[in-house]
């Protein structure tokens, strides 16, 4: 079932343009790494102030306002590219270690972020401009930053095990 | 000139160190991984700065005070990208060294780097050195579009350098 679905999806116009076009694919993996280090780039400096580490005399509502808008449009742009990225060589990717790992990666940081956003944002009127911030958003802060750091790891460890240039 | 490089790129490639991180598997992706990590930081900080100084985002702080929590930031960054980048080209010199996208990086990073030291010395002097005027507005709205470019190719040419015919031949 899964095995007919990513051959469908290799079998696809686009993903044979991806595989047989010489510059698609480096320059779709450049899109996706400008994307990806805007996205962790970002989300980077929120997970710190949560932490208590940067930006401590900024309010967090303020900080996720203005930057996380950016993390969103970028993770979009991210999510599209790595999906062409994906369809090229989608039957390898789907048996990929490395590849599986960073998507369960992904979940489990939208899983986190989605417990925070629901659980302890409710009261971050109380909390905006203090640190020490708390200890559910300083372990929200510290995981999301764990996660997307093996995220690009894993991503990273992707080329070397798929074949392919690196 | 460009012998005298090739004969560097072929003694670097024979030296202890570079045949230590070829014959290594998990070097090579490791501190890649490092170095995408520390570009993170910087295209996360000079995003911001540059989109702020172009008005899109970020309006509730001053150009000072955003420039000199981000930037310091992305200067220790560099000095990672710098160390980690140069185990790579150890490890592979050919691949690197002798790369037109290679050297279309260090260009590109040479002068992204002179354009920022210069914009933040400016600021030194002057906290409100780039809104004085409504020329020093424009150019520093200029130096935001200048330098987010000059970022981007740096991306896509550090991709580029897996994709392109390196080494000068014989």
């Amino acid at each position: 079932m899964i095995e007919n679905l990513l051959m469908w999806i290799e079998n696809t116009a686009v993903a044979v343009f991806m595989r047989e076009n010489a510059t698609a694919f480096p320059l779709v993996e450049s899109i996706h790494v400008l994307a990806l280090t805007l996205v962790v780039g970002t989300i980077g400096m929120v997970d710190l102030r949560l932490l208590g580490v940067s930006a401590r005399n900024h309010a967090i509502t303020k900080l996720t306002t203005e930057i996380l808008p950016i993390t969103w449009v970028c993770f979009g742009v991210a999510a599209i590219s790595g999906l062409l990225l994906f369809s090229s060589k989608a039957v390898d990717y789907g048996h990929n270690f490395f590849f599986l790992g960073k998507m369960l990666l992904i979940v489990v940081a939208a899983v986190n972020m989605m417990v925070f956003e629901l659980i302890t944002y409710r009261s971050v009127k109380n909390w905006d401009s203090e640190t020490p911030t708390p200890f559910a958003a300083k372990l929200a802060g510290g995981l999301s930053l764990a996660f997307w750091i093996s995220v690009v790891v894993f991503g990273r460890w992707i080329g070397f095990t798929i074949g392919g240039a690196f | 000139m460009l012998q005298s490089l090739h004969a560097f790129t072929e003694w670097v490639a024979n030296t202890p160190l570079s045949l230590l991180i070829q014959n290594v598997s998990w070097v090579i992706p490791a501190f890649q991984s490092v170095h995408i990590l520390a570009i993170c930081v910087v295209m996360g900080s000079v995003a911001l700065i540059d989109l702020r100084l172009l008005g899109v985002t970020g309006r509730s702080q001053s150009i000072s005070s955003m420039v000199n929590r981000l930037v310091p930031a992305v200067w220790v960054a560099l000095v990672i990208l710098f160390l980690s980048g140069s185990v790579l080209a150890i490890g592979e010199p050919v691949r690197s060294l002798e790369n037109p996208a290679f050297h279309a990086k260090m260009l590109m990073l040479l002068c992204v780097g002179a354009l920022t030291f210069f914009f933040q010395h400016m600021l030194r002097g002057d906290v409100a050195f780039w809104e004085l005027s409504p020329a020093r507005r424009a150019t520093a709205k200029l130096a935001a579009v200048v330098s987010l470019l000059l970022w981007v190719g740096i991306i896509f040419a550090g991709r580029w350098i897996a994709y392109t015919e390196a080494g000068f031949g014989n």
